[in-house]
């Protein structure tokens, strides 16, 4: 089976810190990370791979030439191939405008039975690229994946898909897009095989540009793209609110219940 | 992309969504946000729903009590479960035929696979998980300088533009950012459940309903829906409590919770969790308010033992009222907080359930 897996480096939004004075994002010193539901997405592909070893892992990512460290982790993981796509004509894209060019690149790979995508990257967490790419490529997919049974002639496959109040069970045919939630596995660690794999020098992480992807200009990049930022800012901080005076708990308690009474909040 | 003309796109469009017959609250938050949108917009610009389902005819009503001027209605057994193939291609159609000038989704678990998919096929811009909407610079301005940092300087409160400001969190709620659709139509954008106001009941207003050709075959839809099941365990209803009592990391334990429990049943409210409690395994995460969680404007929010991670407070900052009780006065949460009770949550909830009775 050949699977795609789609995956994107981001900052890990847990350890970003606002700076006071500025409101301003403070981004050095992050540390940037394979997108969380992207490892589940990968993790799904490498179980299926233990079940089947004729499979073929192709990870695609796109952004900045230092993306190859986080392909390199997907090496050490277990993916066979990866490919990032890197170009200042991408540069800047909105959701529509990545998945034009991820599906230009998907089309100059050998064929595919599968594509499985993270639902959404912690940095945006617009849950749009999978979508947006399954239909360029005009295949079917399932979105927010928790469970998956291949048939026995692994040319469909039964997932179940996570609504807020339950779940649905959904019947597709390969090949199709999947996007994976956090339930859907627990991503293995890397292997020291694997280490030495990813460090191998002539492991080579191929970098495509636009040309490479034959992709049409007017389809990427910042100018191509239907979206634009127009202003962006971090929210006011709060006035300071009441501190409940009191030696113990109980006195403490006492003086909350009076303040919530006295202002009519309760 | 090819040159769009605007004049020929015109009124605001709600999908209002609808499982099993009946219709997702954020379809009327949806059709308020839409409602006061199309005011804004003026030039007799009207909010219309577009329900599509099997037998949805009746829930015409519902939408023009809640404020839709017109209502789209797709009805054929095809329809009758949510599929992304269906209703994608019933969708795109309508909106081709239609010509709306905004359209917008919930952003549900349905909403965000239908959108993106909608937006790629009309080669429109998507915007996902829309917090606040505007379409007059003026309002946003207004917005901007009561809630935000923004700089309003460069503004021009009289920009005739008139393109849809579409406000939300990324970076994990680290940064708000607005976006618009300047060379596309429609816009669209996927809205938070839980944030948009519904508008007043209006008991018997009707409105005219125009009936969409259905043309779906089954060979459109590529997948089974086999089942369709809900969760045995009563859902969670954080979005319409009016009280909510939350435990984190200081509940320290799944028997921790119980303290959180005899609380909500005190003051008559639900009990929400951060995520760290979720990850750890110690309420489910049905529970889970924050960015990753569900987002909550009650009247009162409690949060027991809660720091106040960034994408905690997205979740939870527009309650009316903060009460926080935790050990640590200098974490963010009792900075963010009304009412700042530091104390051990185990000693403070009992003491506390006794006083307010």
């Amino acid at each position: 089976m050949k699977i795609i897996v789609c995956a994107k480096q981001v900052p890990d939004t847990n350890e970003i810190k606002i700076n006071p004075e500025t409101g301003t994002l403070m981004r050095d010193g992050v540390p940037s990370i394979l997108n969380p539901d992207d490892a589940n997405a990968l993790e799904m592909a490498l179980e299926i791979k233990d079940n089947n070893p004729d499979t073929e892992i192709t990870v695609i990512s796109m952004g900045p030439p230092q993306a190859k460290v986080m392909l390199e982790e997907c090496i050490a993981l277990g993916a066979d191939k990866c490919i990032l796509i890197s170009d200042r004509a991408v540069g800047g894209s909105d959701t529509w405008a990545t998945s034009n060019a991820i599906a230009a690149a998907v089309r100059k790979l050998d064929g595919f039975d599968l594509i499985i995508a993270g639902r959404q990257a912690i940095d945006g967490d617009t849950a749009q690229v999978g979508p947006q790419t399954a239909e360029k490529l005009d295949i079917p997919q399932v979105t927010y994946v928790k469970e998956y049974k291949f048939s026995d002639d692994m040319k469909s496959v039964e997932v179940k898909r996570a609504l807020e109040d339950g779940y649905q069970i959904i019947d597709v045919k390969l090949p199709c897009m999947l996007t994976a939630i956090k339930e859907l596995n627990t991503p293995r660690y890397m292997t020291v095989d694997g280490i030495m794999r990813a460090c191998d020098p002539n492991l080579e992480i191929k970098v495509w540009g636009a040309a490479d992807i034959e992709v049409d200009l007017d389809k990427v990049g910042l100018k191509a793209s239907p979206t634009n930022v127009f202003r962006s800012f971090t929210p006011k901080p709060k006035g300071k609110g009441v501190y409940i005076e009191g030696d113990t708990p109980k006195e403490k308690s006492q003086n909350l219940v009076t303040g919530l009474k006295a202002k009519h909040i309760i | 992309m090819a040159t769009v003309n605007f004049d020929e796109y015109k009124n605001i469009w709600v999908f209002a969504e609808q499982r099993k017959g009946k219709l997702m609250n954020v379809a009327y938050e949806l059709l308020g946000e839409g409602y006061n949108l199309s005011r804004e917009l003026g030039d007799g610009c009207k909010v219309c729903a577009l329900i599509v389902g099997k037998d949805i005819g009746g829930l015409a009503e519902e939408c023009f009590a809640y404020g839709a001027d017109k209502v789209y209605t797709i009805d054929d057994d095809l329809l009758e479960v949510y599929t992304t193939d269906g209703y994608t291609k019933v969708v795109t159609e309508a909106i081709n035929e239609f010509k709306p000038e905004i359209v917008l989704y919930g952003a549900t678990f349905i909403g965000r696979d239908l959108a993106p998919r909608c937006a790629a096929r009309l080669d429109a811009g998507l915007t996902a998980d829309c917090t606040h909407l505007n379409v007059r610079v003026k309002n946003y301005i207004d917005y901007a300088e009561k809630n935000t940092t923004l700089n309003t300087e460069s503004l021009d409160p009289e920009d005739p533009a008139k393109n849809l400001l579409m406000t939300r969190p990324a970076f994990g709620g680290n940064l708000m950012a607005t976006i618009v659709c300047p060379t596309t139509r429609p816009q669209m954008s996927t809205v938070r459940p839980g944030v948009m106001d519904k508008l007043e009941k209006r008991e018997g207003a009707t409105g005219e309903i125009v009936k969409i050709k259905c043309e779906l075959s089954k060979d459109d839809i590529r997948t089974t829906v086999k089942e369709v099941v809900k969760a045995a365990k009563e859902l969670v209803n954080l979005i319409d409590a009016e009280i909510i009592v939350s435990g984190g990391r200081g509940v320290k334990n799944a028997d921790g919770f119980e303290v959180i429990r005899n609380l909500a049943d005190c003051v008559g409210g639900v009990v929400g969790a951060s995520r760290a409690a979720v990850d750890s395994g110690w309420i489910e995460g049905s529970h889970q308010v924050g960015q990753t969680g569900t987002t909550v404007k009650p009247k009162i929010y409690i949060a027991c033992g809660i720091s106040g991670a960034i994408q905690h407070q997205v979740g939870m900052q527009t309650s009316d009222i903060i009460i926080a009780i935790n050990k640590d006065n200098d974490c963010p949460m009792m900075h963010l907080a009304d009412y700042a009770l530091e104390g051990d949550l185990f000693k403070v909830i009992p003491e506390l359930i006794a006083e307010w009775n």
